[in-house]
């Protein structure tokens, strides 16, 4: 008896000729992958043809000044920059160290149970949305920091240690991610020549995990710059900016995204505020486009040069 | 002859498995000792038995002693970093850091800190030297490991052992990721290396233990059936199983 021969693979319907099955499915694919670029590039058209004028019609000294008040005509973006950095350079002074070392805790040390419970604990974090987050912050974590002496609690501090939670998660699953993909052959031989556990992590799995690291603190940056409820609801949102040293953590600032959240509703579209809201959006665009390529020029020059060996 | 490491009754159990049952081996100071045994037959299992390598897999369990110099590297008050650096091992493939040829050298030392009485550059030449590379690679040292082809990268590997200083090397299987050349250039070098160090090697390649070592042990299911020097094991084997695997009819 021979078994019935199985039959493979998709069946197409058969009143096509073959070579035009080819052909349409080879178009639908086209479509789904050119329909990403096509959307990016729309995106970007719009941005620029409702954000230009902020560009062409603002003196530029006058673009970049320190004072944001569009009711009055003053559009100096300087204060939204500078606020925006300093709760992105907070969220990334907490997150980074946090995120490495639980990961490094996660992925070389912690037993098999404790994995198993922190690490859908960290994916339920992922999830909490922003907003939520920022309830938190307005709730619980403003009035703790009122008690530390600010007269609100509504500082760029409050919104860096919120952002900061919402991007361990990436940080983390990242981070572990690029330590689980160190082969097992390097610790091996580490530990085998006398190195004690910590000395193996530090010396040889860090460095051979050294660009996956590198793209977790970026995707890390980018999560937090880019963020706008939980920042809008707790930063205190003045459009001032704070005095340059560690005290301006503890200032209420504003960001850029939170600015255009906030002013987007009320503004009469075609006005000179209203482009001034997408020039904004412009140049975080910018920011974050800079961002991406630096991450991927660092991480291509580390592979190079890991290739050669030179960590 | 001393013995450098005397096995007494030793078992080894990953979970409720016995890997090793009740296994005696004397390991000669000096000496080439080749471990021989169809796969899975729990020689390489018995290799990182010897400097407690098997730490680092969870629910494993050793029965029995290994004693090193007279002293049990199970007790509780030995130290396990210390008693890897006394015995070094060279693993199945080669295995450099992906760091610069000076750094794979210089990485034992670094770590435990031999370089606070000696020159780390001269550690690093005395290695290489040892393992017969230095004229190949002294004007490259800042070039990266993997960029070496295998067989120089398994004697890196060497070199990075005995950086260490060690007084025994395992070496598991050093030879089955490398073409016949570069075989025969490693066991040219074990053969040079056994005059200041004890080696204990795992080969699945019969003539590689023939041509190579002293001491020959042939291990089945977990057990060692036959131990002995290895011209006599080759040439008289005492039991009917070492017999049939080395002539070929069973393996």
């Amino acid at each position: 008896m021979t078994a019935p021969r199985r039959q493979l693979g998709i069946k197409l319907p058969t009143f096509l000729p073959r070579g035009w099955q080819e052909f349409v499915i080879e178009r639908i694919i086209w479509l789904a992958g050119i329909s990403t670029i096509l959307i990016v590039a729309l995106i970007f058209f719009f941005l620029i043809r409702e954000g230009l004028p902020t560009f062409l019609d603002i003196p530029l000294r006058e673009l970049f000044g320190s004072r944001w008040y569009p009711t009055e005509g003053h559009y100096g973006l300087m204060p939204l920059i500078v606020g925006s950095l300093v709760v992105t350079v907070g969220a990334v002074l907490i997150a980074v160290p946090l995120g490495l070392l639980t990961a490094i805790y996660l992925g070389e040390i912690a037993p098999q149970w404790q994995r198993e419970i922190l690490k859908p604990l960290i994916e339920i974090l992922a999830g909490i949305p922003s907003i939520v987050l920022g309830f938190l912050g307005w709730v619980t974590l403003a009035p703790i920091i009122q008690q530390l002496g600010s007269p609100t609690g509504l500082t760029a501090f409050t919104g860096s240690l919120l952002l900061a939670y919402m991007a361990l998660p990436t940080v983390i699953s990242i981070s572990e991610d690029a330590l689980y993909a160190v082969p097992k052959e390097y610790r091996d031989s580490a530990l085998a020549l006398g190195a004690t556990q910590w000395q193996t992590t530090i010396r040889v799995v860090l460095p051979a995990a050294r660009s996956g690291l590198v793209i977790a603190v970026m995707l890390g940056i980018g999560r937090a710059i880019g963020e706008t409820m939980a920042v809008l609801l707790v930063t205190g949102n003045a459009a001032n900016i704070p005095e340059f040293g560690v005290g301006m953590f503890f200032e209420p600032i504003r960001t850029m995204t939170a600015t255009i959240a906030a002013e987007m509703g009320e503004v009469a579209q075609g006005t000179l505020h209203y482009n001034v809201l997408f020039g904004i959006g412009i140049v975080l665009f910018m920011m974050t486009f800079a961002l991406n390529s630096l991450a991927s020029r660092f991480v291509g020059s580390q592979t190079a040069r890991r290739r050669k060996g030179q960590l | 002859m001393a013995n450098k490491i005397e096995v007494r009754d030793f078992s080894f159990f990953y979970d409720d498995f016995q890997a090793l049952h009740g296994l005696n081996v004397p390991i000669k100071q000096h000496q080439i000792t080749a471990l021989i045994g169809p796969s899975g037959c729990g020689k390489s299992t018995f290799l990182r038995c010897l400097n407690r390598m098997n730490d680092t897999i969870k629910n494993t369990r050793a029965e029995g002693e290994v004693l090193l110099d007279g002293k049990n590297i199970y007790d509780l008050d030995v130290d396990v970093t210390e008693l890897r650096q006394r015995v070094g091992m060279v693993f199945q493939r080669p295995n450099p850091f992906p760091q610069s040829i000076y750094d794979n050298v210089a990485f034992g030392p670094r770590v435990l800190g031999m370089d606070k009485n000696e020159p780390l550059d001269e550690i690093v030449r005395q290695s290489l030297m040892g393992s017969g590379m230095w004229d190949e690679v002294r004007h490259r040292l800042k070039d990266s490991a993997l960029e070496l082809n295998p067989g120089q990268q398994q004697r890196l590997c060497i070199a990075r052992a005995i950086a260490v200083k060690p007084e025994v090397i395992l070496m598991d299987e050093p030879c089955s990721a490398l073409d016949p050349v570069a075989t025969l250039h490693v066991e040219e070098l074990m053969r040079q290396l056994a005059s200041e160090y004890t080696i204990v090697v795992v080969t699945h390649n019969m003539q590689q233990a023939a041509r190579a070592s002293h001491w020959t042990g042939f291990f089945w299911l977990g057990r060692l059936v036959e131990f002995s020097e290895t011209g006599t094991l080759f040439s008289s084997p005492q039991d009917g199983l070492t017999e049939a695997y080395i002539t070929g009819r069973r393996g």
